[in-house]
């Protein structure tokens, strides 16, 4: 009964939603205010049908309701509850009904915090928002039920891939999502500006905090992938330049750029029509990213199990949207009036600088993702493009994008003096100088690029607090003016530094890790030691032990530094009956910054072992940067001017006593 | 300086940026891309000396032969052809005799396939694509025999 009523909300809402997608449409074309106004009460009963559809299929998870087909295939009583929960999204059709749930999510948003919308723009972007959502409901319904029955029912169900049994799958997934389908409320609101052959600064003001809140969704679900990936899969690496992890690259890079080009066009009203292509564009490689994982052309972790037809539905909404999206922009961009002059060293000149590297960054990620899949449509042969291939085209580019990056900042707007940036940048450039400096004398002879990884590392830290020290004119003004201005300072200021700071801390961890990491791989017989950069570790032995749904092997390691003992090691290796597979628990020390990480090979019938280990000095920075990144989103997004209904600021200011 | 000088700067270093980067791409496309090659590929076509290669197929059932030190023999075969590599390291947990696998690095004169990297499917149900792909091409792969293996398991 539950599947059945999960089911038929599905169907609801999809009426709902053809409802949504036309009405308001219409309602804007006549200025008829009732028919604009149903857009509101659709978007928030599609939000809670689809939710009761998602609610339905969770609880057949949780009480492992065997006679559904998603469940019986994904699902295991014997699995805790936690994976229970998590499996809902853990396979394919589960995790595109937390698409829509998601996508119908920012709908009702929309309806319930855009009070202060012009009436057509919000009717038209919800009809938008509701096209979307009607195409993946008919994916759904059509290609992807999850609600299947099975006759008879089994008995056991097989259990979910244990390579995703891990918490991991409550995190990654959902704020990846948040942050690919929270990019549609660009691409809706472009799409509503384009109808209405209409858009001004207050557009800017508008989208560029939903865009802000995806993007750190997005920021967070990459990096959180990315530790996971580094934890799991037992060889240490961060990042494997994996199709599919390039998929969740590109909307990143262009939603960074949108962010930016947003910032210019709300506060000088200039680069409208880019702003709306690239917001276009954002979405639309959200979708092919969709597209990819979802679609069966690649196989990895994430493509589950697949039939074609959903690849061909899912390139039939691509070229659709994307297609009509970029046809309905060159119709009605050139109706869009010509913005702010500026020069092209100016602040402005900085953000389209910022935005020609961060897209042409991503054009190379597009490249090397694609090129393969085309060349084996056209001529049958099967290449690999991997590390390699984008540590020699992303990377110079996006080094020559974080060497600008703290000049931006610096520039006024519509006319900036370079020279003058550089001169305040001296005090980064001398920080940036001493840290090559004592990068080469301490680590030199094993890298000559390293040390001007860390260089830059540091340029742009140190880049990112003389922006702050200059705009409170720390070091110049008296202490209390300082404090003041402190004050005073828009969280938007804030932000920019603090994210700015993320991404250098991000690229000191990736230097760190990738120059000056150390590894073993070997066999170890009981009581062996092992050393690695000044670590000593001696493996103990290996024990069975059960688990929920699995048996373990857990090998214990002491490690020592010099004569101190300073910890215990337990890499381990899990057994699944139900599939028959084993996966992979590396052991993690943190030693400051770096981390130890050890992880086990198969055991020989002499009471050997073979082991990966590895040292990875400041890895953890990687991480720690795409939070700071995002919190800088965050002090971003509670800046006053971008919060909803937010009062005026001349009310506050007059009742403040002066300090 | 006019609207218009101001946009001939503006698309000119566009068009600037562009061309470093399709001058970046074409660079890396001739250095670090990896072709994929099935057994009978490798046996049938000439292949460049000192080539980086992929190779797929099914660990041939018996040919496993572990060494000291993490070495590691077996034959990757495709059915018809074999080919004999060798690799230094941990094979990953869903190394098996009579199971897809894809191997990375080069062929050396004797015939060897000296192996830097070797890969197997995630998850037992399904084979790396390639290997599928291989495996058809030289008429080795029915329809449904991954879902037959799964049936005689249980």
């Amino acid at each position: 009964m539950i599947p059945e009523l999960g089911h038929y909300a599905l169907v609801l809402a999809l009426a709902l939603g053809l409802l949504q997608s036309v009405v308001p449409v219409i309602g804007a074309q006549r200025r008829d205010a009732a028919l604009m106004g149903l857009a509101n009460s659709t978007a928030l009963m599609q939000f809670g049908l689809v939710a009761l559809s998602f609610a339905a299929l969770a609880t057949c998870y949780i009480t492992s309701d065997f006679s559904v087909r998603t469940v019986f295939e994904n699902s295991n009583s014997l699995m805790p509850l936690i994976y229970k929960i998590t499996s809902v999204w853990g396979n394919h059709e589960g995790s595109m009904l937390l698409w829509v749930l998601i996508l119908s999510l920012f709908g009702a948003l929309v309806a319930l915090f855009g009070g202060n919308l012009p009436a057509s723009l919000k009717a038209n972007a919800l009809a938008v928002q509701s096209w979307i959502a009607c195409a993946f409901y008919l994916f759904i319904l059509l290609t992807s039920n999850p609600f299947l029955r099975l006759q008879p029912a089994p008995f056991e169900g097989q259990s979910l891939n244990p390579i995703l049994q891990d918490p991991g799958l409550a995190v990654h997934p959902p704020l990846l999502y948040l942050g690919y389908v929270g990019f549609s409320m660009a691409f809706s609101f472009a799409i509503a500006a384009l109808i209405e052959g209409r858009i001004d600064a207050a557009w800017a003001r508008w989208v560029r905090p939903w865009t802000l809140g995806a993007w750190m969704c997005l920021t967070l679900g990459i990096a959180g992938g990315s530790y996971w990936a580094y934890y799991t899969l037992g060889w240490g690496g961060f990042w494997f330049w994996d199709p599919v992890e390039n998929a969740s690259l590109m909307p990143w890079l262009a939603g960074t750029a949108l962010l930016h080009s947003a910032v210019v066009m709300e506060k000088r009203n200039a680069l409208k029509i880019w702003t709306i292509l690239l917001a276009i564009l954002t979405f639309s490689l959200s979708l092919i990213g969709t597209f990819l994982v979802r679609s069966g052309v690649l196989t990895s972790v994430h493509s589950f199990a697949n039939d074609p037809r959903r690849g061909v539905f899912i390139l039939a909404i691509l070229v659709l949207f994307i297609g009509g999206g970029l046809t309905l922009f060159a119709w009605r961009a050139p109706l869009l009036k010509q913005g702010g002059l500026f020069a092209p060293i100016s602040r402005e000149g900085a953000l389209v600088f910022n935005n020609l590297f961060l897209t042409t960054a991503c054009l190379t990620v597009l490249t090397g993702t694609l090129y393969p899949l085309a060349l084996e449509a056209l001529t049958g042969a099967k290449i690999t493009v991997g590390g390699p291939f984008f540590n020699l085209t992303f990377g110079p580019l996006f080094l020559v994008l974080m060497f600008a990056m703290p000049f931006g900042p610096l520039l006024a707007w519509k006319r900036g003096d370079l020279l003058g940036a550089t001169q305040r940048l001296m005090a980064a450039i001398g920080v940036a100088l001493i840290a090559i400096g004592l990068a080469f004398a301490v680590e030199g002879r094993t890298s000559v690029l390293a040390p001007f990884g860390v260089g830059l590392a540091f340029f742009v830290m140190a880049g990112a607090l003389v922006d702050i020290a200059e705009r409170t004119g720390l070091f110049r003004a008296p202490l209390a003016s300082v404090r003041a201005r402190a004050a005073g300072l828009p969280r938007s200021g804030w932000g920019t530094a603090v994210a700015h700071f993320g991404i250098a801390v991000s690229l000191l961890g990736i230097v760190g890790a990738a120059a000056w990491g150390t590894e073993r791989i070997m066999e170890i017989k009981p009581s062996q030691i092992v050393s690695l950069s000044g670590y000593d570790l001696r493996y103990e032995g290996l024990k069975q032990m059960p688990g929920p749904n699995y048996t373990e092997e857990v090998g214990t390691f002491t490690v020592s530094k010099g004569d101190d003992l300073i910890g215990v090691m337990h890499p381990s290796k899990r057994t699944f009956a139900s599939r028959g597979m084993t996966t992979n628990e590396a052991a993690l020390m943190a030693r400051g910054p770096g981390q130890l990480y050890l992880s086990l090979g198969d055991s020989k019938s002499d009471g050997s072992i073979a082991i990966r280990l590895y040292y990875k000095p400041m890895v953890l920075l990687i991480w720690l940067g795409a939070v700071i990144m995002m919190l800088g989103g965050a002090l971003s997004l509670s800046d006053r001017r971008l919060r909803v209904g937010a009062p005026k600021p001349a009310a506050k200011s007059a009742l403040q006593p002066a300090e | 300086m006019t609207r218009k000088q101001r946009r001939l700067i503006l698309i000119g270093s566009s068009l600037g940026v562009l061309a470093v980067a399709v001058g970046l791409v074409l660079n890396a496309m001739r250095g670090s891309i990896v072709f994929f090659e099935s057994p009978t590929d490798v046996v049938e076509h000439q292949l460049a000396p000192d080539a980086r290669i992929r190779i797929g197929g099914l660990v041939k059932a018996g040919s496993v032969e572990r060494g000291d030190n993490l070495r590691i023999r077996f034959v990757i075969t495709d059915g018809k052809h074999d080919i004999p590599v060798q690799y230094q390291g941990i094979v990953p947990d869903l190394f098996r005799e009579g199971q897809g696998v894809v191997a990375e690095g080069k062929l050396e004169s004797g015939g060897m396939f000296v192996a830097d990297t070797v890969l197997a499917k995630h998850d037992e149900r399904y084979m790396p694509k390639e290997v599928v792909d291989a495996l058809k091409k030289s008429g080795r792969w029915q329809e449904g025999e991954a879902q037959t293996a799964k049936g005689a398991t249980k």
